[in-house]
């Protein structure tokens, strides 16, 4: 039982890296929300199996708001945002997708790298979802420096958080789970609302955050 | 009615609450004014308490000698600043830069910012500390984008964006504590109540602990302003209005660096980590060079000093990576002293930007002239910021330097060079800001001096005598610190 356990959180886990690769060469704004809903969807049911193995009930409130939340309702609202700001032309990147895609490569290689001997005391379950954890968290740091658009740079916010909550979930027995991961949606809700109220498309006729740049108050 | 140590300790979070939630139905902005100076005074007087009657530690909330102090200054400089706010945001409306609509939401913030800093710093649990600072980069976020320009909500977003990517990391960082933690002291609450975490500390794995500190540091120091993490600061002090940039300079990156000196606290007790003493020091001096050449070809003036914010955090965390007795001696009085002097600057600036209409420096001349109290407070300011006897910036200062060359002779050198650097920028944007003949825009202000010249005296004195209790009490926490 505790092989069967153990493959299934694995696979679970490393699922989530492997969307957030995915996420790295979406060009279009569709495609990237399509797979970050997934990404959130895998997390869910990660964070429902953690529940299962470890029989901690208030997980699944955890996966539940991942589910719903960033499953279904975050996809949703940033679909009706392109679509209502009409920016559903492809994303402009900094650099190409394969220098990208190398980068990410690099970076799971890495984090596997400095996870895996350092938590030898760790239980293997543990040991292998904080690796996975911490690829899912630099993958989005890396998506996110990656995009130059609003819209963009809040997906990779979302998925690196992904992997911040994967990683207290399977942090055994972790109080305030539950918590850090309302207060995280909070934090997600916010910036989405704040897309909207700020009203950074009807400012700036862009989502573009680089053309924000040059209303630093710094010019002559 | 004296209160329990108990009850001051719930009254510092429960005041400021129960004020936000006042201040979200109160339409009428001078009774939200007065609410928000109330409820700040209320909490001063409250957090004074604790000095007398300190509560036993639980498994959320403690009060210790390192904290309570932190709770003092928090309040007390949340006071004065919300005396200054009081008369600021006055002349905020006349201007029309701002609506009552959003001074409602501006003072039910200001309450919610308090709640969350004075819960960052009174929080055992760290989960529970982290979930605080995220707390208040929200609210900060919020304010510093109320302008609603396009400067202001550009310095929100890149505030947003990068707050939350180090809020992140520093979450990371809190979930492999808990997991070194783990082990020792088994599942649950236990293993992430700060005060049991330093008695176990001998017995967790360093290698995770050294991983947790890393990515700690990374995620509070940007929230701390150290440089290379620092972009968001300059624009967030510049754009938004100026009481809230006299928290965030004072109040807000003090609360960073004590979360952070807490984790250095736990390395340093567990004794086998790598010294997290010397990223300390490495990212302060950087910090501290860089900031001080970045100081002379600024044009605005709130980003002038916001720079100069970061030179003076990078000089408190080289004083705490230094360590010992009097290193860390020094970096708590700096720490308190930058908090003062740096809320004083911001008080002076707050008005002399609206009395000129202009943030930009070339716009703003010859002060002592056209307003001679606003341009002499701004003059001492300056003096006290950059480092001048008797003022108490120069003392500290004076301290870390002397440890320094006794201990390591070679790490004084890139320290005097950016401290003369920065010197040099603001004694230089002084003489052109107070100096000379003055420009236009006489507008005579409404100002409430007693804020700017109250935390001037304190500077002042502090720098000439500090009482025995004081320094007593200065040398334990600093031996704390370790």
């Amino acid at each position: 039982m505790h092989g069967l356990a153990f493959d299934i959180a694995h696979l679970l886990s490393g699922g989530l890296v492997l969307i957030s690769l995915m996420l790295l060469y979406q060009v279009r704004l569709y495609s990237l929300i399509n797979v970050f809903a997934a990404h959130a969807v895998v997390l869910g049911l990660a964070v429902a199996w953690q529940a299962f193995v470890q029989s901690a009930p208030h997980l699944y409130v955890t996966a539940l708001i991942a589910l719903l939340f960033k499953g279904v309702v975050i996809p949703v609202v940033l679909y009706r945002m392109v679509q209502r700001l009409g920016i559903h032309r492809q994303i402009e990147t900094v650099v190409g997708v394969g220098l990208t895609m190398l980068c990410g490569i690099g970076l799971v290689a890495l984090s596997i790298m400095v996870m895996l001997p350092i938590t030898e005391a760790a239980d293997v379950l543990t040991r292998e979802d904080l690796a996975f954890a911490l690829s899912v968290v630099l993958l989005g740091l890396l998506l996110m420096v990656s995009r130059r658009n609003a819209v963009g740079q809040v997906v990779g916010f979302m998925s690196l958080e992904n992997g911040l909550i994967l990683a207290a979930a399977g942090a055994k027995g972790m109080p305030l789970v539950v918590e850090i991961s309302v207060a995280f949606s909070v934090l997600i809700a916010l910036i989405v609302i704040g897309i909207f109220l700020f009203r950074i498309r009807e400012r700036f006729d862009t989502v573009d955050v680089h053309v924000l740049d040059g209303f630093r108050g710094e010019q002559p | 009615m004296i209160l329990s140590g108990e009850a001051a300790m719930a009254s510092i979070l429960v005041i400021p609450a129960v004020a936000a939630a006042l201040l979200a139905v109160i339409s009428s902005y001078r009774l939200g004014a007065v609410l928000n100076v109330l409820a700040t005074a209320l909490t001063l007087a409250v957090s004074s308490l604790l000095i007398f009657a300190r509560p036993a530690p639980s498994l959320y909330l403690h009060v210790d000698d390192f904290n309570i102090f932190l709770i003092i200054l928090n309040t007390f400089v949340a006071f004065t600043t919300s005396v200054f706010s009081a008369s600021y945001i006055a002349h905020e409306l006349e201007s029309g830069r701002l609506t009552s609509g959003y001074l409602r939401f501006y003072h039910a913030m200001y309450q919610v910012l308090m709640l969350a800093m004075n819960l960052a710093l009174l929080a055992n649990n760290i989960g529970l500390m982290w979930v605080a600072i995220e707390l208040a980069t929200l609210t900060t976020v919020l304010m510093v984008g109320i302008y609603r320009t396009p400067a202001a909500l550009e310095a929100a977003w890149k505030y947003f964006i990068l707050g939350s990517v180090g809020i992140a990391l520093a979450l990371f960082g809190t979930i492999l504590i808990y997991l070194a933690a783990r082990p020792a002291m088994g599942q649950g609450l236990d293993a992430m109540a700060w005060t049991l975490l330093v008695s176990h500390a001998t017995s967790f794995d360093p290698a995770l602990l050294n991983l947790a500190f890393i990515f700690l540091l990374l995620g509070y120091g940007t929230k701390v302003g150290l440089a290379p993490l620092h972009a968001w600061l300059p624009d967030a002090h510049a754009e938004g209005p100026t009481p809230i940039s006299a928290v965030l300079s004072g109040l807000l990156l003090n609360v960073a660096l004590y979360t952070l000196l807490r984790f250095k606290i736990l390395l340093t007790a567990n004794g086998a980590t790598l010294a997290p003493g010397v990223l300390m020091t490495g990212m302060g001096l950087i910090s501290l060079s860089f900031a001080a050449l970045m100081l002379y070809r600024r044009r605005d003036i709130k980003r002038m000093f916001a720079y100069s914010s970061i030179e003076h955090m990078g000089i408190i965390t080289f004083a705490f990576g230094m360590g010992g007795p009097i290193a860390s001696f020094a970096g708590l009085f700096h720490m308190t002293m930058h908090s003062l002097t740096k809320s004083a600057i911001f008080f002076a600036v707050g008005h002399v930007s609206q009395a000129k209409g202009s943030q930009r420096i070339a716009d703003i001349r010859g002060l002592t002239e056209s307003h001679p109290m606003l341009g002499w407070g701004l003059v001492l300011g300056v003096i006290a910021i950059a480092g001048l006897p008797p003022f108490g910036i120069f003392m500290s200062e004076f301290l870390i330097i002397t440890s320094t060359f006794a201990r390591q002779p070679l790490l004084a050198i890139p320290l005097v060079l950016g401290l003369l650097t920065g010197f040099g920028a603001l004694v230089l944007r002084m003489q052109g800001l107070a100096f000379g003949e003055p420009s236009p825009g006489n507008a005579p202000v409404h100002a409430s001096y007693v804020p700017l010249f109250v935390h001037l005296a304190i500077v002042l004195a502090a720098g000439v005598f500090l009482p025995g209790a004081l320094v007593s009490w200065f040398r334990a926490v600093a031996a704390m610190v370790g």
